[in-house]
């Protein structure tokens, strides 16, 4: 009896160590935004001016919208190919299948920073460039196995008679995605989706590579910020997209029940 | 409604012959069983019929139209799967409005013949349920009305009710058999269980790796079996195997045979005889015996007892014989006892060796 106390004990600190592990950097970060001193000197002084002066920091603003802009672009075009492309390698036996399915997995675990070179290079050799389009070209490109992995895990769990019931009743192709299909695999979409933002906006190495000084993304500027000399700014726009991104993967998971549902 | 007829259909999936030059003819308004047992071809021959598939050579046709290469969305069929294959996502009702829905019917129509179809699978009151809320029985009605609601032209079951358990399934074929005749559609039901085939079907369809073995009646297939899979397959039998005579076969041992039906045969050639258990009359001496009744002489080896019934295996020249007899409360045998068997010719059906 005493053992298992103490077993229910430790799991309970166990946890707590995770948890803080995992929160005490980004609680410090999102309490320090809103500290008088801009070098985290204590006693601590309430104050929102560095929310203020955010306001007046045009270049970070503009950052931040490019940032929100290319990873709902990302998230909409790799969601589409991305599950076209799991209902293809789901449904046909072709030649190649098993090569191509294989590599997928590899944009995953090569490193970004060569993947970003191995891009700046391409692109400038196809005549793209750097910018905001070659940003989001490389984003995408990066998404969507992640996108992919996902629907089709998804697509694993789903019955083909199903498909073949809908085509008995007279449904096309079309009518049997849409009405049999897609409802059952949308979970894994909006999870591939969610992903492929993540990607996106959390992206900073491809993104270094492929931004000019005028057109940037949040993560290069508040990188480019930092070198120039920390100021609590950074604090404030974290914490601001940190509440706004947990938000939203909470209101998410209340209305999609990932994976579980029949 | 309309009739079905298969001609010469084959079909292979590399180098495995699925199907073998089949021919069966499907009559309108009738019930088929399609038996055989695991890779006889059978699941092959409903997916050619449904359009799922088509075949290498050979003529399907659904109401003198030929479809062999019509896709299965335009064939105007309904089928019903093993695994049911209900929408999870959709409420029974829209389970069983899809095919109007994809179809394009407007809205009161399609609620009037949802509501229809479900009355008639006794599930009217149902309709806002979704399947996982559905006991087995019910999803399988559900099924069937999803299949029938549309009208299409001929029905298709892939073992239907093969996920059901016992009682259920004695239910669902009263069931089954019972709409079928409401709304007079051809039916054919892919089955390997003998039983659900002799009680459900008009006609029942033998298949065996690829081929079709026999193909007729119930009763003429059980009472007239063409070979001895035939015999064995559909009920039990007990198989003698000899020469040719003129109207039976010999034994190795010299003993005769006599059979009542079965092709003729050249004398010598090799054949074997087929009689059912339940024909077979038991005894502990030959008592009267009436002069061209076939005789054997045996020893019981094991009695199964199951109430309404016996059965004895019974050692016979290194072979072992099943009867079955009726309870009638008549002196039982026991194991071990020498015993004397007795059938009549009529009951002993001739088969041409294979």
């Amino acid at each position: 009896m005493a053992t298992t106390r103490f077993l229910e004990w430790l799991g309970r600190i166990y946890i707590g160590l995770l948890l803080a592990f995992l929160y005490l950097p980004i609680i410090i970060m999102a309490l320090m935004s809103f500290n008088v001193s801009p070098f985290y000197q204590l006693p601590f002084d309430w104050t929102t001016e560095w929310y203020a002066s955010l306001w007046q920091n045009d270049q970070l603003i503009a950052a931040t919208w490019n940032s929100i802009e290319i990873a709902v672009i990302t998230t909409i075009i790799s969601s589409v190919l991305g599950s076209a492309a799991s209902l293809a390698l789901f449904r046909y036996e072709f030649r190649g299948k098993k090569f191509l399915q294989a590599l997928l997995f590899p944009p995953i675990a090569i490193p970004w920073l060569i993947t970003g070179t191995a891009m700046l290079i391409f692109f400038f050799g196809v005549g793209i460039g750097r910018g905001l389009f070659a940003i989001l070209l490389g984003h995408v490109a990066l998404a969507l196995p992640y996108v992919i992995v996902v629907v089709s895990a998804r697509l694993h769990t789903f019955a083909p008679e199903l498909e073949e019931a809908a085509r008995s009743l007279g449904a096309n192709q079309w009518q049997v995605t849409r009405r049999v299909t897609l409802p059952w695999i949308m979970p894994g979409v909006i999870a591939g989706g969610l992903f492929a933002f993540a990607v996106s906006f959390d992206q900073f190495v491809v993104s270094y590579f492929l931004a000019t000084p005028g057109q940037t993304t949040l993560p290069v500027e508040i990188y480019a910020a930092i070198r120039k000399g920390f100021t609590p700014e950074i604090n404030a726009v974290s914490t601001i997209i940190i509440v706004v991104s947990m938000a939203l993967m909470l209101l998410t998971a209340r209305f999609f029940k990932f994976g579980g549902e029949k | 409604m309309a009739g079905v007829q298969v001609s010469n259909v084959s079909r292979s999936f590399g180098a495995h012959k699925a199907l073998d030059d089949v021919s069966i003819d499907f009559a309108d308004g009738g019930f088929y069983a399609l038996l055989g047992p695991s890779g006889s071809g059978k699941t092959t021959l409903l997916r050619q019929i449904a359009g799922f598939d088509f075949p290498d050579s050979g003529r399907i046709a659904i109401g003198g139209e030929s479809v062999e290469r019509v896709p299965v969305e335009k064939r105007r069929i309904g089928m019903v799967f093993q695994n049911y294959a209900l929408f999870p996502n959709m409420s029974v009702a829209d389970n069983v409005a899809f095919g109007l829905s994809v179809r394009g019917e407007a809205k009161a129509v399609i609620a009037t013949e949802v509501q229809r179809a479900l009355d008639l699978v006794q599930l009217g009151k149902l309709g806002g349920r979704r399947p996982h809320q559905l006991s087995g029985g019910q999803r399988q009605r559900v099924a069937l009305a999803r299949a029938i609601v549309t009208k299409p032209r001929v029905l298709l079951l892939d073992e239907p009710l093969g996920a059901l358990d016992k009682a259920l399934r004695v239910d669902m074929q009263i069931e089954l058999k019972r709409i079928q005749r409401e709304i007079g559609i051809t039916t054919i039901f892919v089955t390997h269980d003998q039983e659900e085939a002799l009680t459900m079907s008009d006609r029942i369809g033998i298949l065996r790796d690829g081929g079709l073995v026999q193909e007729g009646p119930p009763e003429e297939i059980y009472d007239r079996p063409r070979s001895e899979f035939a015999a064995t397959f559909l009920g039990d039998a007990n198989i003698f195997r000899g020469d040719a005579t003129g109207n039976g076969i010999r034994l190795a041992d010299g003993t005769a045979i006599a059979a009542g039906s079965g092709p003729t045969l050249v004398a010598g050639a090799k054949a074997s005889c087929a009689v059912r258990p339940e024909r077979i009359q038991i005894a502990m001496d030959a008592g009267a015996t009436d002069g061209d009744a076939n005789m054997l002489k045996g020893q019981v080896s094991k009695r199964i007892f199951a109430g309404n019934n016996s059965t004895y295996f019974v050692d016979r020249a290194g072979q072992t014989l099943k009867v079955i007899v009726q309870n009638t409360g008549a002196d039982r045998l026991t194991e071990g006892q020498d015993v004397v068997l007795r059938w009549s010719p009529a009951s002993t059906v001739l088969i041409a060796a294979s």
